[in-house]
């Protein structure tokens, strides 16, 4: 949000815009690569604009080499754009040397798919590796590092080493390390991609925790839709170096607009008409054809019995077939397909019916 | 007579372990950090200086395949000047530690190279210098490798000391050539021989156990 011209930013009008920045904004950035052989360029991101809004928990999706990887990269400086800029917290990172890139690092955590813990120390030693490089003393990297464990959930394996523990609970160390130095920012780059489904679900409840207790901003990049479905307050797609669609993780779940977007959720959101239904689907209405439609129940009237009503006031014989309910960040998302026996009059009224309830539908063919 | 060759045998053990432990101490010393060097010296790596890379790997591998023979021969006026004379086991030390070097260099340069490089992003990430990196990650992840390198070293340094009786260098494989061969006493080839094998039995079992020791990977069974 920007300040009217002539208005000066003091006080809380400063403290609100402040409050407004994103944590992060890529700006017009773009990266390239030389390949393999040297010669030709490789565009892995591609006049890229996007920011991530302080203390929420954004993910970006996309295939792999899709460019996730280097933007999450960037944010640190591990990488270097080409050419645009990368602002965290106010701090043009892409314009810094190595040696001023040091104390922002320290205050942008960082979490790996393959954890990335030092094999030669314990669990504790591990944690307390970011608070030696920033020259904290002893005591004072006890005083922090045990409390972190704490909040993991690990402090009884504060002196085992890595190998001695699972890959969640190695991912847990990887959380607790990268918060030692009380970062403003957490990058999870693919955190989850090499655990199961269980332990998936208990560290992103973790960094969940993490972001309400701590107000941290989290970025987040992932391949697994599910990873975004449960954590993310927002997320935005990435395909071919650039954002093609972004916004509340509700809304892009529930209202893909982008081809990509669409291809990625097809597995994940929603119902699978069984093979028998699909294969008779034709696109045009046929005379004494079912019509098959999809309901959606996004708000609160999906307690409703919409097709017992439907039913009894149109006459209709409804036939479901296939149903599901997701959560998406938080919030019920319900589909139903069903097929009806209505001419095209009938089914426009039927429709309209179902809107009026205050649901949404889609038609999806006709079956004989 | 028999006590006489076992003081020739304590003897010559004692010059064995003098040129070993010193040609290694040195060597180690500067082969050490040559090693860490080339291992991270190519493009786009953490101290990367791809020429100077290049220029060290030739010079390293020139030694390398140099036979130590010829290179203690042919150093003869090096060693003068650095030992003050080219005889004796004293300065027989600088050809072995010049042998040494490349050597260990090319070990350590392996185990570092074995590192996970996902550590060296994961430091980097949290904001450590180039040196905190050699000295937190790459040289503590690399331990066991450095200390199986270092016994190999040593192993190797035992046989190559055996040659520097070419130069009066004395130690065990003089022992052996003098009284065994040239003097047809095969028994003082035996014991000689028995001594070397324990001696390479006791470096190598040490080296074992602490390279085990500092090694916190897991285990494959």
């Amino acid at each position: 949000m920007n300040a009217p011209a002539g208005q000066r930013l003091e006080g809380p009008g400063l403290a609100a815009h402040i409050a407004q920045e994103p944590a992060i904004a890529f700006r017009n950035v773009s990266k390239s690569f030389a390949d393999a052989g040297g010669a030709a360029k490789v565009t892995a991101l591609d006049a890229l604009d996007f920011a991530v809004p302080r203390s929420s928990i954004t993910c970006i999706i996309g295939r792999s080499g899709a460019g996730k990887s280097t933007l999450i990269r960037l944010v640190n400086g591990l990488e270097k754009p080409t050419s645009g800029s990368v602002i965290v917290d106010g701090t043009d990172v892409s314009a810094l040397s190595e040696s001023a890139l040091r104390p922002v690092r320290r205050s942008i955590g960082m979490i790996f798919q393959h954890f990335n813990l030092l094999t030669s120390r314990t669990v504790y030693d591990n944690v307390a590796l970011p608070l030696e490089i920033a020259g904290v003393n002893r005591r004072a990297i006890e005083a922090k590092v045990m409390p972190l464990l704490d909040l993991v959930g690990l402090a009884d394996k504060s002196r085992r080493y890595p190998s001695e523990l699972s890959g969640g609970q190695k991912q847990r160390v990887g959380i607790a390390r990268a918060l030692a130095t009380d970062p403003k920012v957490l990058l999870s780059d693919e955190a989850t991609s090499a655990l199961d489904p269980e332990t998936t679900r208990s560290i992103l409840g973790l960094l969940k925790r993490i972001n309400a207790e701590l107000g941290l901003t989290v970025l987040l990049i992932t391949h697994e839709m599910q990873v975004v479905k449960q954590v993310a307050d927002r997320v935005a797609v990435i395909d071919g170096g650039r954002i093609v669609e972004e916004g509340d993780t509700y809304s892009v779940f529930t209202r893909p607009q982008h081809p990509t977007t669409r291809t990625l959720l097809a597995d994940v959101v929603g119902v699978h008409l069984p093979a028998f239904v699909t294969s008779r689907l034709s696109p045009e209405p046929k005379p004494g054809a079912d019509a098959v439609v999809k309901v959606i129940f996004t708000g609160p009237n999906a307690t409703e019995p919409v097709l017992a009503k439907l039913g009894e006031t149109m006459g209709l014989h409804l036939n479901i077939l296939a149903g599901a309910v997701d959560e998406i960040s938080g919030r019920p998302y319900g589909t139903l397909v069903v097929s009806m026996d209505a001419g095209p009059e009938t089914l426009a009224r039927a429709r309209g019916f179902i809107h009026d309830l205050g649901l949404e539908t889609e038609v999806l063919g006709y079956v004989v | 007579m028999w006590f006489e060759i076992l003081r020739l045998i304590v003897n010559a053990t004692g010059e064995t372990l003098y040129m070993v432990a010193v040609s290694a101490l040195i060597g180690s010393l500067i082969g050490g950090p040559l090693g860490i060097f080339l291992a991270t010296s190519r493009r786009g790596e953490l101290f990367a200086a791809p020429a100077v890379n290049g220029i060290l790997g030739i010079v390293v591998n020139a030694t390398r395949s140099t036979p130590f023979i010829i290179l203690v021969v042919a150093i003869i006026p090096f060693t003068r000047l650095v030992a003050g004379t080219s005889i004796g086991t004293s300065a027989a030390i600088v050809p072995l530690t010049i042998a040494t070097i490349p050597f260990v260099a090319r070990l350590i340069e392996t185990a570092i190279r074995d590192v996970d490089p996902g550590l060296v992003e994961a430091a980097r990430a949290m904001g450590a210098t180039r040196l905190q990196i050699v000295s937190k990650v790459l040289i503590a992840e690399a331990r066991p490798g450095i200390t199986l390198g270092i016994t190999l070293t040593v192993v190797s340094l035992i046989g190559y000391s055996a040659m520097v009786g070419a130069v009066g260098g004395g130690g065990l494989g003089d022992l052996g050539i003098r009284y065994g061969y040239q003097r047809f006493m095969p028994s003082v080839m035996l014991a000689v021989v028995v001594v070397l094998i324990v001696l390479v039995q006791i470096v190598q079992t040490v080296g074992d156990l602490l390279a085990r020791h500092f090694d916190k990977r897991a285990r494959r069974t």
